[in-house]
């Protein structure tokens, strides 16, 4: 049973509250592209066990799209931040380095 | 026998008899029992029959830890199985009966299963009842099905009802003894906002029984202040009889209230379930003595030694006259001389340490009690009953030296603690070899949201047993302070025993119980080693040691113990199995909570609700919504009620509530530009007042909803979507405005709810309506595709010239607070022009009939626009559309897709639902090749005969083509592949 | 491998049962198979038994991070059932109750298959043309099923609700031949088979790497060392990405938790299994009484095995809708496990970029109940090189190609 603060209305929102919405930061890709690119955009998924940017939204409260940035392994939340943006910002990097030494890195 | 003692007993009222019944005896108890302690204090300690074997079954605990106690309570529908009598108040008029046995408790048939037991042992089904293949379902399953289960089914609906509530704490504790009193203390003085339960109806647990002193006062005194103390902190919250079932992720923790079992019928919920968001878990959850494995430790008179004092000193009762207690440890010396004290007999405590020492052997000693070491238990005699002990050496194999009548024994082979709050959400535990016992390990917490500890153990739950060292543990848990003192007798190490005596042969392991629920004992555990079976996950399931109902709490420690050492490897290294929610069984109905029957799910109402109900509509769901299916008359089956309503839509008129329809207003400088990426064709270039029909994919590619679009200035486009999809289609647009374009100038709001909308439909619709009186709805002033806004009948509205009949049709919306006066207006002014209502099904034939396409029926989630012959809505202009890309993947561009056809049978009659259309031969899997399917078919009562749609290979190019068809019993039938359009292919009666 | 019979167990029970020999042998491992199987679930252990039963290929390790049979094989809910509605997968799921109907004496264990029926309800008019759809196309895959009317299902069900009020019970899907078996002992009966063929089980060892060499598999690392072999293949359900990961590709698959739970057990009351898709509940009852119950997914990735309890709520809600008499009886334990789900909710049986490394994964919610088919699907495919046609569209191209085989347009959930 996650709590996830909402990085917009500032509520500490309860699963209940949210909307789970997959992996964030994929690049769309549309007419023109190659037929991997639209593949992976579409399918592929890192699916890591550990850390997760993902998205989520605060569907029974303000109704704002956000990301998290998760431990899939112990549900520790790192951080929470507006979806508009294309990769996590650096103080959550920051963060999960310090809390996660191994960890390689997004991308 | 055993007896109620004449005095003391600290939670009974005497002045307060109750008369309970069990096996439709007569007893009675006082306010204050359990049913257990009031079942002993009646001499009848045989209460149940065992799962397997039909043994017969004792009481052995006095809480939630009881295996074998367990009854069938109340009737009709009060009526529970399996409740266990160690954890339910006794109340006047209690009826309760054994389980698991036929015809009678004292003669079970199912015993002889006990006899064959040597051919039963663990996981001897897996090895037989293979032959013949038939036999296993229909001779062998039944036979073992009726002898395994426990409890009889429940026959009526449930007459209680449950309440469900959340609350928000600091800090949890759990736990009502005195590490949780203390905890709640500190961290009350300390300002935090603390909830404190406790899953019996007392306070105090263990201390007030044993006698320990506190702050220089008996602990039963400091219990007493302490809850004052709590109840006059305005930041604690307290609450017994509720027991803390689980936690999980992010300290969300599941707490069941029982508000009311012990006041059956008396109109309050029977369990409130509690669903707290704490930010910090104390378990202050206590430990549960270990049985001690020596033959026969399953006969009844056996009990828990710490369990035989509690129902000494707070129920007085006595479980049996002579009592034989036999030991690992000093703590079981408290339950000898409570014995004495209370003026029964202890004939001897069987020690198996080698030397015994420390304060409370020797106080035993003193009171002259015949303390024995080094010896054990060889073999109880009895069979429904203890009728004496047979002692032999602990080190030897089991020669008997001696033999002692006595009526029960009181077994200690030491505590665990009650870890599972701590493990449910992954805290790690460690063995600690002095106790021997799995403690909580403080170094790998189960963590919360930000990566701290989520929970700490307070008291014996972190394996600390003497008095000082739990209220010290408690006090640090809870961020620490002032510590009271408090002082006991000092108690010598217990020595590990897990098999008595310790060269016991398989004779005597054969009679050892482990799992008394579930009939496993050490030769089953050893029998799993000995076959491969040896993670500690594979012993469980193969000999279901510790997955009866009370989870293993007696038996898993032990069990594990036997493993380890048929292996020959160290206990933390074999592990435990997973602790698992709850902790003790919740009432599902508790879970279920209020949504029952009416209010299961949230209803979603239109305004016309209420007279759809009064004209006896026969209503369907659609998502949450209702919706009227028909509007049968008196007489009519729904099949004639809608062929009817069809029939008057298309001579007269016809009123539908269209109300759930969805409205999402999109608005914004980037509107236009927004809803080019949304729909397959261009909005932007809708002209203010006019109307234009869309697609909208997803990113596969597949259709995904359809509705009209109306323009309604430079920047608002009012997009319509149908019933089910309005939340999810608004989602979607969110979804793409704030994660991809989130720099463009648009603004959605899903006005679903705002609107009702009716559908004016039929040839007379405009008489209707002129009669109404109002705005101009002529065809000049309102033509097809348009929409305007104005008055009718006095009602501010936003009329649009849409139709999904192929009738001339208006859709007109009205604020939701005037949908059913409108409605009203309407049926009265229509009553002359042949008005009826028609309902959700009369609305999919008069659009099957046109060939419209509906969302879920024509697709579903493969299906897209080019197959439904819609590639007319599919803008060629524009580079891209959600789903575009999608569609140009091989497998969707293909030309063998199946495509939009009409059918019709060579006869009339109407083609089945969900038909196939069969195609020759067979593909590589043996299954018949398949060329296409039916997706809407009805019987058109316009034309008089079944219609349908459906995709087939080839789609329009094999017109006037007769294929095949399904039908569920297995034969075929021609049908002719036709137009889509059945009904007025010109499109004129839309268009008047 | 000694046979298990009952004359066995009256021979065994004269001395005490000191004699059973090991249902299956913990060998170390050798320096290289013709055949490794990396996860001895279900799926694992099975396609290794019809690589030796089918192929004559029993130079096999399987190799298990924790102990065998303890992933999603022993914490589902037991169901069998092969109504599908697309081909591909009526065709693998219904060889895999083909396979159940006879497995008990294919593997002298018995695994307690009871093929007591299960019922698909039908509870809004829409998911009545749905399952009319499902039985038109089962007809013709061979899959035997019907459509049955609300009576009936009252008939089957005595303690059903089908009055409502909001979703009344409007007919069924009924598959006799579906049912239930005992889980754990699949799993341990393909152990104790394959044990006997001579193949290695090898538990408590985990893969930490995959070493290839120009493009083909090699052998894998693992805790106890470098172990070669000339074919590879991954069967790890939930973890599927992370032993992809080491392969040297990419899958369209994500893991979620899935939940069930049992309640005490009662004496027997419903003899078939009952899915309620609209509601979003399943339940049975196990031959111990227990009710064992399960809905849907949790919604965002996940591998602690552990749900979120408002989706057990969300089930229980419904089947104290559907069953009434359930209210009174208790939760005794809620678990969860890790499905992999693909992007269209159907398998993946498949050649990898690897060369001779194939992959088994994607099952979702539906993995026990294809278990015998799907092991007999992919040692077809590790031992010929190339999918048979159980297999073939299962690839894990279909997805660029856009080839979905989608059930979720039939019946919408788990099970």
């Amino acid at each position: 049973m996650l709590i996830l603060e909402c990085p917009y209305c500032g509520v500490k929102a309860e699963e209940t509250e949210l909307s789970p919405g997959g992996e964030a930061h994929l690049k769309r890709f549309g007419p023109g592209s190659s037929d991997e690119d639209f593949e992976n955009y579409m399918f592929a998924r890192k699916n890591p066990k550990g850390v997760h940017f993902e998205r989520w939204r605060h569907s029974y409260g303000c109704g704002k799209w956000f990301l998290a940035a998760r431990c899939t392994a112990t549900l520790e939340v790192f951080g929470t931040y507006p979806a508009q943006t294309t990769e996590p910002p650096a103080d959550i990097i920051d963060k999960i380095k310090a809390k996660r030494p191994d960890w390689k890195g997004y991308k | 026998m055993s007896t109620r003692l004449s005095k003391g007993g600290r939670l009974i009222d005497r002045t307060a008899p109750q008369e309970f019944t069990f096996n439709g005896k007569r007893l009675r108890g006082y306010r204050g029992d359990t049913l257990a302690a009031a079942l002993l204090a009646n001499d009848q300690m045989l209460v149940g029959r065992s799962f397997k074997y039909h043994r017969p079954r004792g009481i052995v605990a006095s809480g939630a830890e009881e295996p074998n106690a367990l009854v069938n309570m109340g009737e009709g529908g009060r009526f529970e199985p399996n409740q266990r009598t160690t954890t339910t108040e006794l109340f006047d008029g209690l009826t309760c009966t054994s389980q698991n046995h036929w015809p009678s408790l004292e003669f079970d048939v199912g015993v002889v299963n006990n006899y064959a037991a040597r051919f039963l042992p663990a996981g001897f089904y897996y090895k037989t009842f293979i032959h013949p293949r038939f036999a296993w379902k229909h001779v062998f399953e039944p036979v073992v099905r009726q002898s395994a289960g426990l409890g009889k089914v429940p026959k009526e609906r449930d007459a209680d009802r449950y309440e469900q509530a959340y609350a928000f704490c600091d800090i949890l504790v759990v736990g009502g003894g005195i590490a949780g009193l203390q905890a709640a203390l500190t961290a009350g003085r300390a300002g935090k906002r603390v909830w404190l339960v406790e899953q019996t109806a007392h306070w105090g647990g263990r201390a007030v029984v044993d006698g320990a002193e506190i702050d220089g006062q008996p602990a039963e005194a400091w219990v007493k202040s302490a809850l004052q103390a709590l109840e006059g902190m305005a930041n604690v919250t307290i609450r017994s009889r509720c027991m803390a079932a689980g936690s999980y992720d992010h300290g969300y923790v599941l707490c069941d209230e029982k508000v009311a079992d012990h006041t059956p019928g008396d109109g309050r919920p029977r369990h409130r379930l509690w669903r707290l968001r704490a930010g910090q878990i104390i378990a202050a959850t206590g430990a549960i003595e270990r049985p001690l494995s020596f033959a026969g430790n399953d006969i009844p008179g056996v009990m828990l030694a710490s369990a035989v004092r509690d129902y000494v000193i707070n129920w007085a009762v006595a479980p049996g006259d002579r009592t034989v207690v036999v030991t690992n440890n000093d703590d079981a010396y408290r339950t000898a001389i409570a014995l004495k004290e209370a003026g029964l007999e202890v004939p001897v405590i069987l020690d198996a340490r080698a030397s015994v020492t420390g304060d409370l052997p020797a106080r035993a000693r003193a009171m002259g009690i015949r303390v024995e070491a080094g010896r054990a238990i060889a073999k109880v005699k009895g069979g429904k009953r203890v009728t004496g002990v047979a002692i032999c050496a602990q080190a030897g194999q089991g020669a008997v030296l001696e033999e002692i009548a006595c009526d029960a024994v009181a077994m200690s082979g030491g505590w665990s603690p009650v870890v599972h709050l701590w493990s449910h959400c992954g805290g790690k535990l460690k063995w600690d070899d002095a106790q021997a016992q799995f403690t909580p390990d403080k170094a790998r917490p189960p963590l919360n949201h930000d990566g701290s500890a989520l929970v700490q153990t307070a008291g014996c739950a972190s394996g600390v047993l003497a008095t000082a060292e739990v209220l010290a543990d408690a006090t640090e848990a809870a961020g620490g302070g002032a510590v009271p003192a408090a002082n006991g007798p000092a108690e010598a190490a217990l020595e590990p025993i897990w098999v008595m005596p310790q060269g016991a042969p398989v004779q005597l392991r054969m009679k050892m119980w482990l799992d008394y629920q579930n009939d496993v004992k050490v030769s089953d555990v050893q029998l799993a080693a000995r076959e491969g079976y040896t993670s500690v996950e594979h012993t469980k399931r193969y000999t279901t040691l510790g997955m009866a109902t009370d989870q293993g709490k007696l038996s898993n420690i032990n069990g594990l113990a036997v493993l380890a050492d048929s292996l020959s490897s160290p206990i933390p290294q074999v592990g435990t199995t997973t602790f698992r929610p709850p902790y003790t069984p919740v009432t599902i109905g508790a879970l279920a909570g209020e949504a029952r029957g009416e209010i299961f799910q949230p209803l979603r109402r239109s305004p016309m609700h209420d007279w759809h109900l009064a004209q006896n509509a026969y209503m369907e769901p659609v998502g949450l919504w209702q919706r009227p299916y028909c509007y049968p008359r008196p007489g009519e089956t729904h099949e004639q009620a809608v062929h009817r309503e069809v029939r008057n839509t298309r001579s007269n008129v016809g009123l539908l509530d269209a109300s759930t329809l969805g409205k999402i207003i999109v608005k914004g400088p980037d509107a236009g530009r927004f809803l080019d990426m949304l729909y397959t064709n261009v909005m932007s270039n809708l002209a203010i007042g006019k109307c234009r029909y869309g697609l909208m994919c997803n990113e596969q590619g597949f259709l995904s909803d359809d509705g009209v679009v109306a323009r309604i200035d430079e920047d608002t486009w009012l997009c319509h979507t149908t019933s089910g999809g309005s939340d999810r289609i608004h989602a979607w647009m969110e979804d793409w405005l704030q994660c991809e374009w989130w720099d463009w100038q648009v603004y959605t709001a899903n006005v679903t709810e705002q609107f009702a909308q009716i559908a004016v439909v039929g040839p007379n619709a405009r008489k209707v309506l002129e009669k109404l009186g109002g705005m101009d709805v002529s065809k000049e002033a309102l033509p097809f595709m348009t929409w305007a806004d104005g008055v009718l009948g006095g009602f501010r509205v936003r009329a649009y010239r849409i139709s999904f009949s192929g009738e001339l049709s208006y859709e007109i919306a009205v604020p939701a607070s005037e949908g059913r006066a409108f409605w009203d207006a309407l049926v009265a002014v229509g009553a002359e022009f042949g008005m009826m209502p028609y309902g959700t099904e009369g609305l999919h034939v008069l659009r099957a009939e046109k060939g419209f396409i509906m969302i879920g029926d024509e697709t579903d989630g493969t299906v897209i626009p080019q197959d439904l012959n819609l590639g007319w809505a599919i803008s060629k202009k524009k580079d891209d559309y959600l789903g575009k890309r999608g569609q140009e993947r091989p497998y969707l561009a293909s030309p063998d897709r199946w495509k939009l056809v009409g059918l019709e049978t060579l006869d009339g009659s109407v083609i089945q639902d969900g038909a196939y259309a069969p195609a020759p031969g067979f593909n590589a899997n043996g299954q018949r090749n398949t060329q296409g399917r039916v997706t809407s078919t009805y019987f058109s009562p316009t034309l008089n005969k079944g219609i349908a749609m459906g995709l087939v290979k080839g789609g329009l190019s094999r017109l006037g083509e007769v294929i095949e068809m399904t039908k569920l019993d297995g034969t075929t039938q021609q049908v002719r592949i036709v137009d889509p359009v059945f009904y007025d292919k010109e499109g004129e009666k839309q268009n008047v | 491998m000694k046979r298990y019979s009952v004359f066995a167990i009256a021979r065994e029970a004269m001395r005490y049962h000191q004699g059973w020999e090991k249902a299956w042998r913990s060998p170390a491992p050798k320096a290289s198979y013709d055949a490794i199987i990396i996860g001895a679930g279900g799926h694992g252990l099975a396609t290794a038994y019809y690589l030796g039963k089918n192929f004559g290929i029993t130079n096999v390790a399987v190799i298990e991070k924790g102990w065998l049979g303890g992933g999603n094989t022993g914490r589902n809910t037991t169901i069998i059932r092969s109504n599908y509605l697309q081909d591909p997968s009526a065709a693998i799921y219904n060889k895999a109750l083909s396979l159940y109907e006879d497995l008990s004496q294919d593997l002298n264990y018995n695994v307690m298959f009871s093929p007591r029926g299960l019922l698909m309800l039908a509870q809004t008019h829409h998911e009545v043309r749905g399952y009319l759809r499902t039985v038109h196309a089962n007809n013709l895959q061979g899959v035997k099923t019907e459509w049955i009317g609300p009576e009936k299902v009252k008939e089957l069900v005595p303690i059903i609700n089908i009055d409502g009020p909001r979703y009344p019970v409007l007919g069924a899907l009924y598959q006799a031949r579906g049912g239930t078996a005992r889980h754990d002992a699949v799993a341990w009966g393909y152990a104790r088979a394959c044990s006997a063929m001579g193949m290695d089980i090898i538990q408590q060892t985990e893969v930490t790497g995959v070493r290839s060499e120009n493009g083909v598999v090699k052998g894998v690392e693992t805790t106890r060392g470098f172990i070669g072999c000339k074919k590879l293949g991954i069967v790890v359900a939930g973890h599927s990405g992370q032993v992809a990961d080491m392969a040297g590709f990419r899958l369209p698959v994500e893991s979620l938790a899935l939940q069930a739970l049992v309640s005490e057990p009662i004496k027997p009351c419903m003899d078939v299994v009952v899915m309620a898709n609209t509601v979003h509940g399943y339940m049975s009852q196990s031959d111990k009484g227990e009710m064992v119950i399960g809905g849907g997914t949790d919604g965002f990735n996940n591998f602690t095995q552990r749900g979120s309890f408002h989706h057990i709520e969300e089930t229980l809600r419904a089947l104290v809708e559907t069953f009434p008499m359930i209210s009174r009886l208790k939760m005794l334990r809620q678990w969860g496990g890790i499905v992999d789900m693909t992007g269209d909710r159907s398998p993946i049986i498949s050649k990898t970029p690897l060369g001779n490394c194939f992959i088994n994964c994607g099952w979702g919610t539906g993995g026990f109940k294809a278990i015998p088919g799907s092991g007999w699907a992919m040692a077809e495919l590790m031992a010929k090189g190339e999918p048979g046609p159980l297999a073939a569209e299962f690839n894990m191209w279909r997805f660029r190609e856009g080839q979905f085989i989608d059930e979720s347009v039939a019946a919408g959930v788990a099970h």
